[in-house]
């Protein structure tokens, strides 16, 4: 238990690391959101003032810290310029969809990768195993943007797949059974292109872990005993070689907010990633620091995830530290 | 036996690409701004060496286009005259290494007609030419990035591990909190952080210092944890009773067994930054430096019409995927020595 907490304790200490090296970054930037209106000559001086002294831009840094760090800990994140809300309820909107997306490939890609990944390692420098290997080498070369793109220029050119969003623009008035279809239309193409992008670390993870434990001696021994091939893989192996799968688990949790930013541009999903570069572009400070803070949390959180797990699945490491 | 086939292949493959690139203006034919406006998003040309008739010519040869005429479009291949290929051509003048003078290119066409072995972009540039020359920044500028992070990384993880203790203690907390960091989305708000509108090489060179400052993190900590181990061999600690300083020691006997690590390091982090700032400049913001970069030919596959209509624009995107082969293929191979070789 003070493993655990110990463990809590330092991720809380990171967070709060974090989000003063974001605020710090943020706040060095040259310029606010109200430069702009400035430049307008409908907006007059006193109003562009006004607005300053309303949002806190023309306070000291440690106040707006404070304030920001405040609204934090009440929940609403700030407050974003360019659409005049609380940053919370936005992001919110945002995250769903980019959970979804991601949950659903990473789900996919594990799918994929555990069974491919034990089978290429029981049948290691076969014809199988050299096929795949190619294969995963092959996909871990095509950088995630090329990939995104050529996945783009086949929904183009089939015309199979929609080329983005989320929704068709006829969506509110379709039955509840075609808006499930629409949104896996949809969804096909960005979930894929996500599920491949993380399919060859995952094999290959996998992969290794199932070798190191396929050469340990006690399964030559079970091997020896004539136990079935299978049983000793699945039964034998596969748990001494979960502890590197766990913290992989633990990792593609803590990347599933921000792994998809890119593959969210590129095919228009209505995720964080666009309201990012938006955010940026505009200057909407608040929004680009609750976008930061929003996935570290996430990835601290998956990382002590990981450590929870494997102090609850291996009792080498129960006894060790505590 | 097959490994080192492997390995000989990468390199091989990477020599030959770096040296195409540094000697752009030799190996392409024409200027990376000369603009043919007639020719705007023609389709590559293929090289022939048969004719109409099936009869071999020894010297290959292209084609033009039938109407010439702009913005039509559509291009026909004219098949009745034939323009042979030449070597060693006059052509519009380059510098090699920045000094000298030069006019001789590779390979060219005699003038009516004009060689695109990728096509052209929207206007009538030629996309092979472009290429060469954009992998000069891009290269350049995985190089550069790269070389910051490891050399920060080796510092950092050296001193970390030599001295252990406090220096450890901080180091490597810090070293956590920047691999916390969600990077893309940090290189994002580094990007806010600047103004919008400077110049460009400014914005190029900003960009490279972040990436490198970003990735030290990892390096430092593989070289820390080989450091560790390192300093304890026997020799080192021979070389300690005799007298020697730390920092001889560090360069003398702890650092040379940090090269494997390096190198892997190095070949992982390369392709990485070439990526980073291609993404950059492809959501907007990034350098479109004002030759051509790799970046700014993928950005061109933002338009729809691109997409739909014209495939070659893909292939500077395609040629990428055996560069990064080839870059992990040696980190692969790299790895695989290692952990064959005991510390």
């Amino acid at each position: 238990m003070r493993y655990i907490a110990r463990r809590l304790a330092h991720a809380i200490l990171l967070l709060i690391a974090i989000s003063l090296f974001s605020f710090v970054l943020l706040q060095w930037t040259p310029g606010d959101f109200f430069d702009a209106m400035r430049l307008d000559p409908r907006v007059s001086a006193q109003t562009v003032e006004g607005l300053r002294s309303q949002f806190g831009v023309n306070q000291s840094f440690v106040a707006r810290y404070v304030r920001w760090g405040r609204s934090l800990v009440h929940g609403d994140m700030g407050y974003s310029f360019s659409y005049d809300a609380p940053v919370a309820p936005l992001l919110w909107s945002r995250a769903k969809n980019t959970l979804l997306l991601a949950g659903i490939a990473t789900l996919l890609a594990w799918m994929i990768a555990i069974p491919v990944g034990i089978w290429t390692a029981a049948r290691k420098d076969g014809p199988g195993d050299k096929v795949f290997g190619a294969g995963i080498s092959t996909l871990l070369a095509i950088p995630d943007l090329v990939l995104f793109l050529i996945l783009l220029m086949i929904a183009v050119r089939t015309g199979w797949f929609p080329t983005g969003g989320m929704v068709s623009s006829s969506f509110s008035n379709l039955s509840a059974w075609q808006k499930t279809k629409d949104i896996a239309t949809h969804f096909a193409l960005p979930a894929a292109g996500l599920a491949i992008v993380m399919l060859p670390m995952l094999v290959r993870h996998i992969r290794s872990a199932m070798l190191e434990a396929l050469e340990s001696p006690f399964i030559r021994a079970a091997r020896a005993h004539g136990i079935p091939r299978a049983r000793v893989l699945l039964r034998y192996a596969l748990p001494v070689a979960s502890n590197p799968l766990i913290s992989l688990f633990g990792f593609s949790i803590a990347t599933i907010l921000s792994g998809s930013a890119i593959l969210e541009v590129v095919m228009s999903w209505p995720g964080l990633g666009p309201l990012m570069v938006q955010a940026i572009l505009s200057r909407d400070v608040y929004v680009v620091a609750g976008i930061v803070m929003l996935s570290s949390v996430f990835l601290v959180a998956g990382n002590l995830l990981a450590d929870v797990l494997l102090f609850v699945s291996d009792p080498r490491i129960r006894v060790g530290k505590t | 036996m097959k490994r080192r086939y492997k390995m000989s292949f990468a390199l091989a493959l990477l020599g030959i690409a770096h040296i195409v690139v540094f000697f752009a203006g030799f190996f392409a034919p024409y200027s990376f701004s000369t603009q043919n406006r007639g020719l705007p998003y023609a389709p590559p040309m293929r090289v022939h060496f048969l004719d109409e008739q099936g009869r071999f010519h020894l010297r290959p040869f292209v084609y033009t286009f039938k109407n010439d005429s702009a913005g039509s479009g559509a291009y026909e291949v004219d098949r009745s005259p034939q323009y042979p290929l030449h070597f060693f051509v006059r052509g519009s003048s380059y510098k090699v290494f920045g000094l000298f003078e030069a006019q001789t290119h590779l390979f060219g066409v005699d003038p009516p007609a004009r060689l695109f072995l990728l096509g052209t972009d929207e206007y009538g540039r030629d996309q092979f030419t472009r290429f060469l020359y954009g992998g000069q920044v891009s290269l350049a500028a995985g190089l550069i990035a790269a070389g910051l992070s490891l050399l920060l990384g080796i510092i950092i993880g050296a001193l970390a591990g030599f001295y252990g203790g406090w220096i450890d203690e901080i180091l490597m907390r810090a070293g956590e909190l920047f691999l916390a960091l969600p990077w893309l989305y940090l290189l994002f708000a580094v990007r806010a952080a600047l103004p919008l509108h400077i110049a460009q090489w400014q914005v190029f060179l900003l960009l490279l210092g972040v990436c490198g400052v970003i990735g030290w993190a990892r390096p430092a900590r593989l070289i820390r944890g080989v450091v560790l181990s390192a300093k304890e061999r026997n020799f080192v600690i021979a070389a300690r009773t005799f007298g020697g300083s730390d920092f001889y020691l560090l360069r003398r006997h702890v650092l040379p067994q940090t090269y494997g690590i390096i190198l892997t390091q190095a070949a992982l982090l390369i392709p990485q930054f070439i990526l980073a700032e291609v993404t950059l400049t492809f959501l907007g913001l990034g350098v479109g430096a004002p030759m051509a970069s790799w970046s700014g030919l993928i950005s061109s596959l933002q338009h729809y019409y691109v997409l739909a209509s014209y495939w070659w624009m893909f292939a500077p995107a395609l040629l990428l995927i055996p560069i990064f082969a080839a870059y992990y293929a040696i980190a692969d191979e790299l790895q695989e020595h290692l952990k064959s070789v005991p510390l």
